[in-house]
């Protein structure tokens, strides 16, 4: 049985389009990610699906019910981009409140500790810094036991070591069953935690498949190499290779682009004259490129 | 109900650890009547006031005070806030509805109104004799209809400011010529007929007149109570309809 289905999904802002006939389905137990850039509609297309917004035409089932649907309140858990709480509250007080909440909620404890956040349990969540507000809403969307649960930009103003660990609970919550649908714009995290990615741009779903799946969908067959030979040689040693299509040379660098059996190509003729290949470095097609070649921008350009 | 008792104890947390709030809610009416009671001719008797005290007549304006103070400030100002900070979309993803927040903050409010009385008639009757009010049930009522009226009419400020900070002005804006009808300057037996009329009108006035009557055992005069349940009716459909969550 398919968890989440949206067919059709579009929704305007007064003259604005946000999202324009999106369709996928997510499947139960898998982490499905929704990666675009910033305004390509993909917090809206989530809030339409936690049943926060309707939408202006299309259909969305969760669970075999409309959105909107308040017994999915206790089966679907959200984090929302820049939601606050009040300031005044400590965090034990806001996740013994959210608990009581649900009628089967998770540990509290436990999830406070899994999310490192066992030694702020006193402290104000105004006085909490912005990752720990992050750490927060994300054990408020897990503290009801959800069957799914919906993360808008997970790990936003999260520091690296808290993005890892944020991941392995993400890894981990998903081993016990629960469906994840990740908003994101991190390539890393989409690569890492996804095992589906919906592409959206401008409204619209632009690729819907597994990152590999997207990076091969995408990637130019072109591979390059970048190193310094370890004793100066001519171009022509390299440019005479068939799978050898350009050579640029950045001071005593050299960058060669080419196709096919690439590597051993450079590597075997190298290896011939005497040369060896420092610093060598194999360039492939990332989700990052992937990205790009689908969006037309860099992941950067889109986050800021 | 267990969810609906811990979201009014956690609105009482907030508002005792925030200072400046704390102060004006619980401590301010009473300070301001003890205050009151200390001016010596404030404790004669005074025909103009139907032979009793200033202080007497104080004790219903400073719980009008409180009323306009939690119900036309304090109120709107912590839900536009919690419409602002996304607390109540936040809610609305969980299987309690933000309504319930509304409504905890509102029970908070009333209770602490409530609170706020017994304090001043508390510490004014140890301090200056302040006499209990002949009819304390109708002193009831009449505090609870106050309560009602000006609610109403804060839970439009929130439906309808932007930002906390909005419906703090807007607050302030309505709190001054609604208190000066009220009598917070002075009571409205010195006050011309033709501005008595107008402020039968206004919701705080019309509180303030029914606790003034209970003070000497009248019952709720029929036009007070009607003007009030009227704001109720007008000022809380509107803002039920205009509301928004986010």
């Amino acid at each position: 049985m398919t968890v989440i289905e949206v067919k059709n999904l579009s929704k305007r802002y007064g003259d604005t389009v946000a999202v324009r006939d999106v369709s996928f389905a997510v499947e139960p137990g898998e982490i499905f990610g929704i990666l675009g850039p910033n305004g390509a509609g993909k917090t809206t297309t989530v809030e339409c699906i936690a049943g926060l917004r309707t939408p202006d035409s299309g259909t969305i089932t969760v669970l075999g019910r409309e959105p909107r649907d308040r017994s999915l309140r206790t089966q679907v858990g959200v984090q929302l981009q820049e939601s606050e709480l009040q300031e005044k509250l400590t965090v034990r007080e806001v996740l013994e409140l959210y608990s009581a909440f649900y009628p089967d909620p998770a540990d509290w404890r436990k999830l406070a500790g899994d999310l490192g956040l066992d030694e702020k349990l006193n402290a104000y969540f105004g006085k909490l810094s912005g990752g720990q507000k992050q750490r927060l809403s994300i054990a408020l969307a897990l503290i009801g036991n959800p069957r799914i649960a919906i993360l808008d930009e997970l790990t936003t103003g999260l520091d690296p070591q808290a993005r890892r660990d944020t991941w392995e609970l993400i890894s981990s919550v998903r081993d016990r069953g629960v469906t994840l649908l990740l908003v994101t714009h991190f390539m890393e995290e989409a690569e890492r935690l996804c095992d589906r990615i919906a592409v959206i741009d401008h409204g619209e779903v632009v690729a819907l498949d597994t990152p590999a799946g997207l990076v091969e969908q995408t990637a130019s067959p072109d591979q390059t190499i970048r190193f310094r030979p370890s004793a100066p040689i001519p171009d022509e040693m390299l440019t005479a290779l068939p799978e050898v299509s350009r050579l640029t040379r950045h001071g005593e660098r050299i960058e060669v682009t080419g196709t096919g059996n690439l590597l051993h190509a450079v590597t075997s003729v190298l290896a011939v004259n005497g040369i060896v290949a420092v610093e060598l470095r194999l360039e492939q097609a990332t989700l990052d490129d992937a990205f790009v070649r689908l969006t037309g921008r860099t992941s950067e350009e889109s986050s800021s | 109900m267990k969810v609906f008792r811990k979201l009014v104890v956690a609105e009482f947390r907030t508002a005792l650890r925030e200072p400046v709030y704390f102060f004006f809610a619980f401590l301010f009416p009473v300070i301001l009547i003890t205050i009151l009671g200390a001016v010596p001719s404030f404790r004669e008797p005074s025909a103009e006031l139907g032979g009793l005290r200033v202080v007497d007549v104080y004790a219903g304006i400073v719980i009008a005070l409180s009323i306009a103070m939690i119900g036309l400030q304090g109120m709107p100002t912590v839900l536009a806030t919690y419409r602002e900070k996304g607390i109540l979309r936040r809610l609305a993803t969980t299987p309690v509805s933000p309504v319930a927040l509304l409504g905890a903050q509102l029970t908070f409010s009333a209770i602490t109104v409530v609170l706020s009385s017994i304090m001043v008639f508390l510490v004014s009757g140890i301090i200056y004799g302040v006499p209990l009010p002949e009819s304390p049930l109708a002193f009831l009522v009449a505090v609870l209809l106050a309560v009602i009226g000006v609610f109403a009419v804060g839970l439009l400020i929130a439906a309808l400011a932007p930002s906390g900070k909005a419906a703090n002005a807007i607050g302030l804006i309505l709190f001054f010529p609604l208190m000066f009808l009220a009598g917070l300057y002075a009571p409205r037996e010195v006050m011309p007929d033709v501005v008595q009329r107008i402020a039968d009108f206004t919701p705080l006035a019309a509180g303030e007149r029914l606790m003034h009557e209970a003070m000497t055992g009248h019952w709720p005069n029929l036009l007070s109570v009607t003007v009030l349940l009227g704001y109720l009716l007008i000022f809380g459909a509107a803002a039920a309809k205009l509301f928004r969550w986010e």
